[in-house]
């Protein structure tokens, strides 16, 4: 990686925080994930289903044994610690919270099983509502609570028991679209409130870019990026994450401004590279024609065909098979001009200055 | 079709009130044939003996033959000891049902099906197994006889005992059976707010499977309370101590057999009343 | 009851060995199927299948029986019902196909008789004693009905619905004893099998039982079982399939050769 973006370098002592390599056996799967991250970060470990993230964070929290690796927080040793003796909160995906409890009991269960007494656990119980502005629920059942009210009662039970590692598994993904904004905002602020580290696990890129201070993107049990959102958007390493981010990515061995790709043509750049890179541009920086433009230069001029069409917000997303299999987004009416088509023969092209490439 | 539905949803919106009736009963013709008939069989099946008691009751003489000391004795005991082996099977039964359901060992098919293995033991066999084991000579009772100086056959311990050992498998079976369906990442979760596992069964899962376990309990308790062969071959059968109401109809039956009907419909009224009391409280409730 | 039972005993003793010829008049049929089981002539016209309900103390003499009726008159079979003199009184009644009913009391014979389901007189064929069953050895040294008042004794009886608890009653009476048992077990069989697994120190049963128990129990006599004597009376029933295989059945069973076998159980000659 030639670019450095380890938030940590700071003053933090070399114990503070999560340093973690997680092995997990599963079978025929198995996860290999190291993770470090400093006090008072968010990371977000985003990947697609059946990446192993949830697992990840289960071992964690102690729920899955790990087989190798370690774990050591605040410089102790976890590895062996049941789940109940962990200084971790979890908030579950669907929050799990206890049906037959009230919503004030459900976040005074973990101050109680920490020693505090009845009376005590309430009190702080109450104080954790009231901070996530649910005062007014804390009598009220599981069941009797709305989808972003569950999401914050269980964020509170999470830090009742002031945890040093808070976890979140898929934390918005059971709400719909408009309560999902809103809660995206408060845990946004409450997690940049919580002092300790912070690890979220989603396959949302929106709520990790928004939640997270840096992305490890987890495919196949592995590590496969890790980088700053703003990074990891503009430097995707994978077709998953270039899809998330919506870039056309090719992987190719560059030449000065040439880009050789593994398979298919080559790909004119602005950057001066040798040696193996990726080239990235957006859908939207390419110009489609039906008939060979001339006068133009014939650098990153690509013969291909409309393999599908689809709406995409307001512009139509083209999918192109031939030369360079690629995405290229339109305008409705131009779409119409050029009198699009499964089939339809085109001619692709896309400005250097455009594109990005960056070392593999 | 739509138009028409609407017109008369429209229509029953007027009129009010009797378009839920409508969608009741038209859902009772939707009832196919071919399951209609075998279950109305089935229903009969099972009530017309029930009638065929009502109406060879002797009911002139009822009275008489329900105000007897020893009917009375005999019932306070049948309540008294199936209630008590019902607590026992929940005291050992819940957490034998959690460690089927939640804990991974060799040999838990075979555990589970020896769990069960009283379900199909005709009870008199399980009275002569148990007094091999709890008897004045068993396996375990001769050493309760000569250290503590207990013997457990012929006394209403005796009874819970073997009513227990009967009942216990229903309870079992119905808590394991609700812990395989309750969502296990609930312990989970309350052992990532630091409770221990048992704390955790204690006070997240207990309360969650409490509809299973009263289900279980009834069961069990209803179980209990009609249990002869166990009763009579491990406890004996005398009045007041381990004659419960299953022994004094049977023996009834050899000389009066109104008497034994007049016996029976106490046991079924009682039965009913509770467990449609409990049905109110537990069942509808959860 | 016992009046009845008694005077046709007194009839048979009458009549003697001609009982099977009293009992094929008194049923009013053909007659002539003396059961004399060295007549060849008798056992060619025998043929088929015959039911026999009886009390379960007469299981082992029963079977012995009629695997040599099965012998005598080939062609013919024997099945048993054996049970509780009661439960088969009430399956008699209620119209279970069956020949012959022997019963272990007068009592239960008379529900049969009184549904109008025997066919004619009963007879009583055996009678049955009362016995202390007791551990082997007898290690309570229990030597009469007064031992077992004694207190720290296990003492089960049958309950006094069932005929051998009724007994056991009577002889108690009759001996102005009052005992409190462990248990009134609900039959002869469940009571003796206390002693057996020796969760009981004692039970008054049948000497037939004891006799039947081999030496897992000891029997000890005791005089007032004269007091409580069993009379076994035996009917044809009135729906019989096979009347005469059934009557040549009953004819052996009160032969010479049959209250051998009997005897030999445990039983006493009426």
């Amino acid at each position: 990686m030639t670019e450095t973006y380890d938030l940590r370098t700071g003053t933090e002592s070399e114990a503070d925080g999560l340093d973690a390599h997680l092995v997990v056996d599963r079978g025929a799967f198995r996860l290999d994930v190291a993770l470090t991250v400093a006090p008072g970060e968010v990371v977000a470990l985003l990947g697609p289903n059946g990446a192993g993230k949830t697992t990840a964070l289960r071992a964690l929290a102690g729920l899955v044994p790990l087989a190798d690796g370690h774990l050591r927080l605040d410089g102790a040793e976890l590895d062996r610690t049941p789940p109940e003796s962990r200084p971790v909160g979890v908030v579950f995906q669907d929050y799990l919270l206890f049906p037959h409890l009230s919503a004030l009991d459900n976040v005074a269960f973990g101050p109680r099983c920490h020693g505090a007494t009845k009376a005590e656990a309430r009190t702080q119980a109450a104080a954790w509502l009231d901070r996530m502005g649910l005062s007014a629920h804390g009598s009220a059942k599981p069941r009797k609570l709305s989808g972003g009210q569950a999401q914050r009662v269980a964020l509170a039970r999470a830090l009742a028991t002031n945890p040093r590692l808070l976890l979140l598994d898929e934390p918005l993904a059971a709400l719909d679209a408009r309560t999902r904004l809103e809660i995206r905002a408060q845990l946004r602020r409450h997690l940049a409130d919580f002092e300790a580290v912070a690890v979220l696990v989603t396959h949302d890129p929106l709520d990790a870019m928004v939640l997270a201070d840096r992305l490890v993107v987890v495919e196949h049990g592995q590590v496969v990026q890790e980088g700053t959102p703003a990074h990891t958007a503009r430097h995707p390493r994978t077709d998953y994450i270039a899809q998330l981010v919506g870039l056309n990515l090719y992987r190719g061995d560059a030449d000065g401004h040439t880009v050789r790709l593994d398979e298919g043509p080559a790909i004119t750049t602005t950057e001066d590279l040798t040696g193996p890179v990726f080239v990235a541009f957006p859908p939207s920086s390419v110009t489609l024609f039906r008939q060979r433009p001339t006068g133009a230069s014939a650098r990153n001029l690509w013969r291909c065909e409309v393999a599908g069409l689809e709406t995409h917000g307001d512009q139509i997303r083209a999918d192109l098979t031939g030369e360079l299999p690629l995405a290229a987004d339109l305008t409705t009416a131009a779409a119409a001009e050029l009198g699009l088509h499964p089939g339809a023969e085109v001619w692709a092209t896309v400005k250097a200055i455009q594109t990005h490439a960056y070392a593999a | 079709m739509i138009p028409n539905d609407k017109a008369d949803a429209a229509t029953e919106t007027l009129r009010g009130g009797t378009r839920r009736r409508r969608v009741r009963s038209g859902g009772g013709r939707g009832v196919p044939l071919p399951l209609l008939l075998p279950a109305l069989l089935g229903l009969a099946f099972l009530i017309v003996p029930l009638i065929a008691l009502l109406v060879r009751t002797p009911w002139h003489n009822l009275p008489e033959q329900l105000t007897s000391a020893e009917v009375w004795q005999a019932l306070k005991l049948s309540l008294f000891c199936a209630t008590l082996a019902t607590a026992v099977s929940m005291v050992i039964g819940v957490p034998l049902a959690w460690l089927l359901a939640r804990v991974e060992f060799p040999g838990r098919g075979l555990i589970r099906a020896l769990v069960t293995l009283p379900l199909v033991l005709p009870p008199v066999v399980g009275g002569v197994a148990l007094l091999m084991a709890f008897g004045r000579n068993g396996i375990i009772g001769q050493w309760l006889d000569s250290w503590f100086g207990i013997t457990l056959p012929f006394t209403t311990t005796g009874v819970v005992i073997a009513e227990a050992f009967v009942a216990m498998p229903f309870l079992v079976i119905s808590v394991e059976g609700t812990l395989r369906a309750a969502d296990p990442r609930y312990e989970e979760a309350a052992m990532t707010l630091g409770a221990s596992k048992f704390t955790a069964f204690r006070r997240v899962t207990l309360p969650l499977i409490a509809p299973g376990i009263a289900a279980g309990a009834v069961l069990a308790w209803a179980r209990a309370l009609g249990e002869f062969g166990a009763t009579i071959t491990f406890a004996g059968n005398f009045p007041g101590r381990t004659q419960t109401m299953p022994l004094a109809v049977y023996l009834a039956l050899q000389s009066d057999p109104e008497a034994a009907i007049a016996l029976s419909l106490v046991l079924l009224a009682v039965s009913i009343a509770v467990l449609a009391g409990l049905r109110d409280r537990w069942m509808t409730a959860g | 009851m016992t009046r009845t039972a008694r005077r046709s005993r007194r009839t048979l003793q009458v009549t003697g060995a001609g009982a099977a010829a009293l009992l094929a008049l008194s049923a009013c049929s053909s007659g002539d199927a003396s059961s004399n089981k060295s007549d060849p002539s008798a056992s060619d016209k025998i043929s088929g299948e015959v039911t026999v309900f009886a009390a379960a103390s007469l299981k082992e003499s029963f079977t012995t029986l009629g695997k040599q009726f099965e012998k005598e008159h080939p062609g013919t079979k024997v099945t048993f019902s054996f049970g509780g003199s009661d439960s088969l009184a009430a399956s008699i009644t209620g119209g279970a196909p069956a020949d012959v009913f022997a019963s272990a009391s007068p009592k239960t014979m008379k529900i049969v008789t009184d549904a109008g389901d025997a066919s004619g007189t009963p007879a009583t064929f055996v009678r049955n004693e009362l016995e202390i069953a007791t551990l082997p050895g007898n290690p309570d040294k229990i030597g009469s009905l007064k031992d077992l008042t004694g207190s720290g004794l296990k003492v089960v009886l049958c309950d006094k619905e069932v005929p051998c608890g009724a007994a056991a009653q009577k002889a108690l009476a009759a001996s102005k004893l009052k005992l409190t048992p462990v248990s009134y077990e609900q039959d002869v069989k469940a009571a003796l099998t206390k002693v057996e697994l020796k969760e009981a120190d004692a039970a008054v049963v049948y000497k037939t039982d004891v006799h039947a128990a081999g030496d897992k129990v000891e029997g000890v006599e005791f005089p007032e079982s004269a007091d409580a004597i069993n009379d076994y009376p035996m009917a044809l029933l009135k729906d019989a399939q096979n009347t005469e295989a059934a009557k040549a059945f009953m004819a052996l069973v009160q032969s010479a050769e049959g209250q051998k076998v009997l005897t030999e159980a445990g039983f006493r000659k009426p």
